[in-house]
Parts: structure tokens; C-alpha cells; sequence
């Protein structure tokens, strides 16, 4: 810094000739950042402080630095939030492992052992349920799987199960849902990460005499970590928080921390209650994501953008 | 014969990944075919029915019979178009000066692009009412808009500077070398270049706003979009008109897919005709 104002003092007008050199990428990037820090990020903290507020629906609310709605929500509350949340992660936790272990080996066909010509197809075949609304394609799971839905009623004719088995309203069909609504967003980076393996390093390992399984885990797997952790990143923090699949697949017993968000806020109108409870799932989400980042993730998270 | 002979490159492969991956592909398939099929289903009541009673193409005749279907599409797209064009606007400046330049905050201004695309839905949602609530601005199109373009920048962001790090610097260069000042540079040589991205960034916001039920629902006030309505709809019972505009939406957006498949293609075809005639 001293030497720029030192080179400012001895020539004359090179002030406006640094600033002109060094501002065009701020000048470019005014409006996009202006926006998103008004629109995405102030709007996250007035949240934190929405939920500070105290009052009722009809009366309006007043900021009163009511820190105890916290521990309201997870100690003397008549509703088990609690549960909610735990209940949430598990399903989100299972749907990420899922879609992995589902993910892994259709990126691992695309990456290695399909023509280049025919890549782009197969993952725009990937990406095929993108191409109907979100809402309509998890509403016609719930038609498919419904009790007179075709699946259920082929079962029970075929006595493979019995007349009060039942798919729709289980956690089974949330965390498929789940599964099903967020597979592309692991199969994208995990091909990507496959993608820019040199296949001369695989040759190597079998020059080597690494057998398969070696050369998988040894070299394509380490690989291919920072795209398995883009996608967990995607995947666990969109499926802990959706509201949809458990509204729509689910029943009484799969009500997740989501729908709680959505009814304490647009339904019952405890605005402070509903800032809380998003205020804490983002926390939660953001822990257990830099704790995932500082286990498992070297890569730079700039990397992934 | 030589001594060293090169083994085979493709060995004996087992066809399992194959068939993972297409029962993969035709699993995730099965709403697409519900819907279709059951677009075509003349069911007896105005409510999707699991009873297939016969072909007809009744319910696309009578697209606008339902009320507010129709409106709640309308509004859906124009809150897509506005909104992915106001992001396209202002998000490839900002997407330029992060892969063109090297800037002091130029780290944090990526975290917030990443924790924007990153962020969960409901959060969004719930802390953008809390928002407009202490705000005091009433939740309705304009709060719709303001959010949708507040997640799209940052698709857009990703997808143009993608775009721009494919892209030869040098011919930016040339062009300031020979005495064109940054705006010509631009308007002549960056953005003809940069198109194709911007398409796709397009129409991937596009995509994002014109789907969004989560962030939308917080936020519409008495508006109602194609997915709210959906949505609404959805714990009653679907009218077919519904799946009418899912398939209408599905045939479209697959036209789109391929013809920018096919326009690449031929580019790419073309680039190389040109190269084979400029070696030989």
C-alpha cells in the first residue's frame, strides 16, 4: 500500500490510471454481487433475527432478543421438533449413501466404457426427469405407488404381499423420492471427476499388475473424490431440507423438518418459530458440511463452482 | 512379429455396468410414461383416475377448462422469462470479472455464488419471507421475481465463466492489440464467442425459476405459479390437464435439448471441415 501512494505522490493523475487499471472488475461485478448479497445473503441473517422476535399472528411482531425460542423448540415444545430434525437427517443421510452407491457405477459407464460420441446422450438420458415438472413427477410416484396404484395392486395379486402392505406414506417412498429427484446431481460430478482421469494412469496401474479391483480402489476411486464430494454437498443438503417428497410420498409418520418449516410459516403463522427452526437447520447443515469438508474434502471449494 | 506385443485394449468386460445403468435410466422413466399415458386417459371424472378407460385426446382439446391452470402457467413463464434474462444481464458481467480478472474479494464472492447455488431451499424460502416481511414489502410477482433472480445469478455465474475458460484468450488480445478498446472487444469478439453460453445459461434459469415450488412457496403472496398450483392440486387428485401441460412442457424442452445438440454438432463439423481444408 505505501508504495502505491508513494508512486501516486511522485506522479501526478497515475492515481486515476490505477484506479481505472484495477476497478473494471469491480464495476463488473456491482449488480450481480449488490443483488445477491441484498436478496440472498441480508435475508439469511433477518432471519436469524425474525426469530427473535416475539409476539402472535394477530398483534404483529417486535424484536425482543427472545434467545429462549431455541431452546423452546428442542426442550419444551409440544411439538417433537426434535424428532423432526433427526428424522430429516437420517432420511437425507440415507438418500445421499443411496444415490452414491446408485451414481458411482452409472458415471463409471458413461466415463469409461462408452464411445465419446455417445456420452452427451447418455447423461442427457440422465438428466431426462429434469424435463418434466418436479412437483408432477413426484406427485406420479405417489400415483404409481399408491395402494390402487399398479405397483401395490400387482404385488397383492401375485400374493407377494399382503393386504395391508402399503409403499406410499412409508419412509421407504420419501427417501426414494428423494433418491429419485437428486440421482443427476451425483451423477453429473462424479463423471466429471472420472472424466479428467488420464486413462495412461490406469494403464500404469496394470503394467503394474494391479488386478481390477486394485487399479478401482488404489487409483480411480482418490480420484474421483472431490466429485463424490460436490455431489454428497448437493445431494444431503437438498434432501435434508425438502418438503415436497414427504408431503407427497410420505404420510403421518415421515413428517420431516420441511414440511414443519412450511406449516409454522405459512399455515400457523409463528413466524418466529419458523425463522428458529430455518435459522437451526442451516447451522446444523453447516457444521456437518465443514466437518465432511475438513474429513474428507482437500480440494479447494473453488474447484466446485 | 515383434517381441512386445501390446495387450488388448478393451478386455472380456462384463455387461453389468450396461445393464445397471439402463434399468437405472428406465426406473427414473416411469413418471415420464405415467404422465404421458395418463394425459391420454379418458377417465370419467375431471380427476386423474388409476382406471385406464380408453384413448382421447379430450383434455388437450380442453386445455383452459380448469380454472386458474392456464393463468398459473402464464404467470410461471413469465416469471421464468424476466427473470432468467434480468439474471443472464446481470450475471455475465460478473461472471467476466471472475474469469477474466484477478481481484482482492474475489474469494468471498465465490463462496457467496457457491453457498447461493448450495443453500437449502426451504432455508432460502423461509429467511427471504422474513425478509420481505421486515421490509415491509408485500409477497406477491415482484418478491417472486426479486427471489428467482436472486438464486439464478449464480447458475448463470457458473455457466458463463465455464464457457469463458473454454475460450481463447488470446483472440481478445489480438483484438485490443490492434487498437480496439474494451466495449468493441466485447460487442465484436467476446460476446459473439460467448453465445452459446449465454443460451445455456438461459435456459437453464429458465429451467430453475419455472420449476421452483419450495422457494416460490414462501414468497408468492396470492400469486400462484404453475408448480403452487400443482402442488395444490396434487393432494386432491391431478386434473389430466395437468399432465397435458407436464407432457406439452417434457416434448418442448426435449426439442430444445436436441436442436442444441444438433446446432453443436454441426459446429463442430463445420470447425473441423475448415481445419482439414486449412492443413491440407
Amino acid at each position: 500500500m505505501t508504495t502505491i501512494q508513494a508512486r501516486i505522490a511522485k506522479e501526478p493523475g497515475s492515481l486515476r490510471r490505477w484506479v481505472s487499471r484495477h476497478s473494471p472488475p469491480y464495476w463488473l461485478s456491482l449488480v450481480g454481487v449488490g443483488w445477491m448479497v441484498l436478496f440472498f445473503l441480508i435475508p439469511l441473517i433477518s432471519g436469524l433475527i425474525v426469530s427473535l422476535e416475539t409476539g402472535n399472528p394477530v398483534k404483529g411482531y417486535t424484536l425482543t432478543w427472545n434467545w429462549h425460542i431455541y431452546s423452546q423448540i428442542f426442550v419444551h415444545s409440544d411439538i417433537p421438533y426434535t424428532t423432526f430434525f433427526i428424522r430429516s437427517l437420517i432420511y437425507g443421510g440415507s438418500a445421499t449413501i443411496l444415490c452414491i452407491l446408485i451414481a458411482y457405477p452409472m458415471a463409471y459407464y458413461i466415463a469409461f466404457r462408452v464411445s465419446p460420441r455417445w456420452k452427451n446422450s447418455l447423461l442427457l438420458l440422465v438428466l431426462i426427469s429434469f424435463f418434466i415438472s418436479f412437483v408432477i413427477r413426484t406427485d406420479m410416484w405417489a400415483f404409481v405407488l399408491a395402494d390402487q396404484g399398479i405397483v401395490v395392486t400387482t404385488l397383492r395379486h401375485l400374493h407377494l404381499v399382503s393386504a395391508n402392505f402399503h409403499i406410499l406414506g412409508t419412509a421407504g417412498a420419501v427417501i426414494g423420492g428423494d433418491v429419485y429427484n437428486n440421482l443427476a446431481f451425483m451423477v453429473l460430478p462424479i463423471y466429471v471427476a472420472l472424466e479428467r482421469i488420464d486413462v495412461r494412469i490406469l494403464e500404469a496401474a496394470r503394467d503394474l499388475y494391479a488386478n481390477s479391483r486394485q487399479t478401482f480402489l488404489k487409483t480411480v476411486l482418490p480420484l474421483s473424490r472431490a466429485g463424490i464430494f460436490a455431489g454428497v454437498l448437493l445431494v444431503f443438503i437438498s434432501t435434508v431440507g425438502d418438503p415436497v417428497n414427504s408431503a407427497l410420498l410420505g404420510g403421518a409418520n415421515t413428517y420431516t423438518i420441511g414440511q414443519a418449516i412450511q406449516d409454522a410459516y405459512l399455515n400457523n403463522q409463528q413466524f418466529n418459530v419458523a425463522a428458529a427452526l430455518s435459522t437451526m437447520l442451516m447451522l446444523m447443515l453447516g457444521v456437518i458440511m465443514f466437518i465432511y469438508a475438513r474429513i474428507f474434502g482437500t480440494e479447494n471449494i473453488e474447484n466446485l463452482v | 512379429m515383434s517381441l512386445v506385443t501390446r495387450q488388448p485394449e478393451r478386455t472380456r468386460r462384463s455387461p453389468w455396468l450396461a445393464v445397471f445403468y439402463w434399468l437405472v435410466i428406465v426406473v427414473t422413466s416411469v413418471p415420464i410414461f405415467v404422465m404421458v399415458l395418463y394425459s391420454f386417459n379418458n377417465a370419467p371424472t375431471s380427476r386423474i383416475t388409476f382406471a385406464w378407460n380408453g384413448f382421447t385426446t379430450y383434455w388437450y382439446r380442453n386445455l383452459g377448462q380448469v380454472n386458474g391452470l392456464t393463468h398459473a402457467f402464464i404467470v410461471s413463464i413469465e416469471v421464468a422469462v424476466i427473470s432468467s434474462l434480468i439474471s443472464v444481464v446481470i450475471g455475465t458481467p460478473l461472471a467476466m470479472a471472475l474469469g477474466r480478472y484477478k481481484f482482492w474479494g474475489m474469494g468471498s464472492i465465490t463462496a457467496i455464488v457457491f453457498a447461493d447455488i448450495a443453500a437449502p431451499a426451504i432455508v432460502v424460502g423461509a429467511a427471504s419471507l422474513s425478509f420481505f416481511l421486515s421490509i415491509n414489502l408485500n409477497t406477491g410477482l415482484l418478491t417472486i421475481l426479486i427471489a428467482h433472480v436472486a438464486f439464478n445469478v449464480a447458475y448463470v455465474v457458473v455457466v458463463v465463466r465455464a464457457r469463458l475458460s473454454g475460450m481463447d484468450q488470446s483472440i481478445e488480445d489480438a483484438a485490443r492489440d490492434l487498437g480496439a478498446n474494451p466495449l468493441v472487444t466485447f460487442y465484436r469478439v467476446t460476446l459473439p464467442l460467448l453465445w452459446p453460453g449465454l443460451l445455456a445459461a438461459f435456459l437453464l434459469a429458465f429451467a430453475m425459476s419455472i420449476d421452483d415450488y419450495v422457494i416460490t412457496s414462501f414468497i408468492a403472496g396470492s400469486t400462484v405459479t404453475f408448480p403452487l398450483f400443482v402442488y395444490g392440486a396434487a393432494k386432491v387428485g391431478l386434473p389430466p390437464q395437468v399432465l397435458c401441460f407436464g407432457t406439452l412442457i417434457f416434448v418442448v424442452g426435449l426439442l430444445l435439448a436436441f436442436g442444441n445438440g444438433f446446432l453443436n454438432r454441426r459446429h463442430l463439423v463445420q470447425r473441423a471441415d475448415t481445419e482439414d481444408s486449412l492443413t491440407h
